[in-house]
């Protein structure tokens, strides 16, 4: 019988939620984020490769993919911060049967808009985006992705065919975008009728055409919510920005010691701070050097200088998987990284200093940043 | 009419008012191993989703027993049930 621990959270408080191949864990603090209570195992024995937090609309609702290698996956919600879970009877996100396609992971989940307190958007393997618009209820593929004419020429990337990012436009509600690895960045500007390859630029150095249309490993894109045409991107191999909306791409790969690598984050106030994590090479997939930094660019990406006080500088065979790298919204802002050997490093200051703040975990897989409102009484 | 006893992995007992073993009578005489597990998820039908992916096929770690033969081997889905016959389901050796 798993023993869970559960967590008592409070207003002000910072909980981490962290999603690892044998389950969930919460991480709380207090504003000074000194010290981490960890709550769970939650979900104990399924892989949780995907964890969002829907605070619109008087929620505090925690949402997880849970995957079962025996019995599948489904989208589970706790409004309790873990003490309960609510799951569907029935699986809640299924691919329609004449798609001849079967879920096998769901790699991502988000909110939707806040003026739009109903709808979520969930990324899945085999690659195709899910909508739901009663809170999470039902779910429905969004079939003008899963009918894209580029859709059958996608390959499966090392973490199998997968749609793991969302991004959503603040301001022009029909416009998103998506990453599917391998097939690159899709927009769309009706509202998800038709996509268009957004991937000028943007390089894919395992084909024998470096620039196609289509069929890039696009490993992790980010926005800041006050410039949504101002997108960075992590890539299997590459470092980019666009000004555009995905238009075009431009390489800012400018002092990083290698452009591989899978999470990227952006700072919650600055539109220029990104953080990522270089890997050595794709072959070998552990930071150069053994030696775990933190690069951060706070000039769009003309610059990008090492974080690594409180990371260990030798021997440090991490890796640190793409969703697995997070902000919160305080001031300084605390930034957050979970590593395949079970380890989460914290920072309390935008990233110039870090402390391990828990090791002994399950790989972690993903990691979300949660700012307890102190306004509101918790429900 | 045929009747058939089930036995429920630990996992899925949730979904079947936690028993272990349940009694299903099928709606006719010698049955497919699809139309008892039919039966079974018209009785529990939380079941269904997590034996069988949305295409109708046993999932690749589960494995469905009638009596001590496995499914996969004996026809699938197809595979007679014969009267007072017992269906395991069970999960398949696997996992990290």
């Amino acid at each position: 019988m798993v023993t869970t621990r559960s967590i008592a959270v409070k207003g002000g408080d910072v909980v981490l939620l962290v999603g690892t191949v044998k389950g969930a864990f919460l991480l709380r603090a207090p504003a000074t984020r000194a010290t981490w209570e960890v709550g769970g195992p939650y979900l104990a024995g399924r892989a949780v490769y995907a964890l969002t937090h829907d605070s619109r609309a008087g929620r505090r609702r925690i949402w997880a993919s849970a995957t079962s290698m025996h019995w599948g996956a489904v989208l589970v919600s706790t409004d309790d911060w873990g003490r309960t879970w609510t799951e569907p009877e029935e699986a809640n996100v299924k691919f329609p049967a004449e798609s001849g396609l079967a879920l096998k992971q769901i790699w991502q989940v988000v909110p939707g808009r806040a003026a739009e307190p109903d709808t979520l958007y969930c990324g899945v393997e085999p690659a195709a985006l899910f909508r739901s618009t009663d809170g999470g209820q039902t779910w429905n593929c969004v079939s003008g992705l899963l009918d894209h004419p580029h859709r059958p020429r996608w390959t499966p990337g090392g973490g199998g065919l997968c749609l793991h990012t969302i991004v959503l436009d603040p301001v022009k509600a029909a416009r998103m975008w998506v990453g599917v690895s391998t097939g690159g960045v899709y927009r769309t500007d009706d509202g998800g009728r038709a996509w268009a390859a957004r991937n000028v630029g943007i390089r894919a150095e395992f084909l024998p055409e470096k620039y196609p249309e289509f069929g890039q490993c696009v490993h992790k894109i980010v926005q800041h919510p006050e410039r949504p045409a101002t997108l960075f991107l992590q890539n299997h191999w590459g470092l980019y920005r666009s000004d555009d909306a995905g238009d075009s791409w431009q390489d800012v790969a400018h002092g990083v010691p290698s452009d591989f690598g899978f999470p990227m984050a952006i700072h919650p106030r600055e539109p220029d701070t990104v953080y990522v994590l270089p890997l050595e090479s794709d072959t070998f997939r552990c930071p150069p050097g053994g030696k775990l930094r933190v690069y951060r660019t706070r000039n769009g990406g003309r610059s990008w200088q090492p974080l690594t006080r409180g990371l260990p500088q030798q021997g440090a065979y991490e890796t640190v998987l793409r969703d697995a790298l997070a902000t919160d919204t305080l001031d300084p802002a605390g930034v957050y990284f979970g590593t395949r050997n079970g380890k989460l490093f914290a920072s309390r200051d935008g990233g110039t200093s870090w402390r391990l703040a828990v090791e002994g975990l399950p790989p972690v897989v993903c990691v979300r940043a949660v700012v307890v409102d102190r306004a509101r009484r918790q429900r | 009419m045929t009747r058939v006893a089930f036995l429920i992995p630990a996992a899925l007992r949730p979904l079947a008012e936690g028993r272990s073993r349940l009694h299903v009578d099928v709606p006719r005489g010698s049955p497919s191993l699809g139309e008892a597990l039919d039966a079974l998820w018209a009785l529990y039908p939380g079941i269904r989703d997590r034996v069988l992916t949305e295409q109708g096929e046993v999932r690749p770690h589960v494995n469905v027993f009638v009596g001590t033969e496995s499914s996969r081997w004996s026809g699938g889905l197809a595979t007679p049930v014969p009267e007072g016959a017992e269906i395991s389901i069970l999960p398949a050796v696997s996992g990290g």
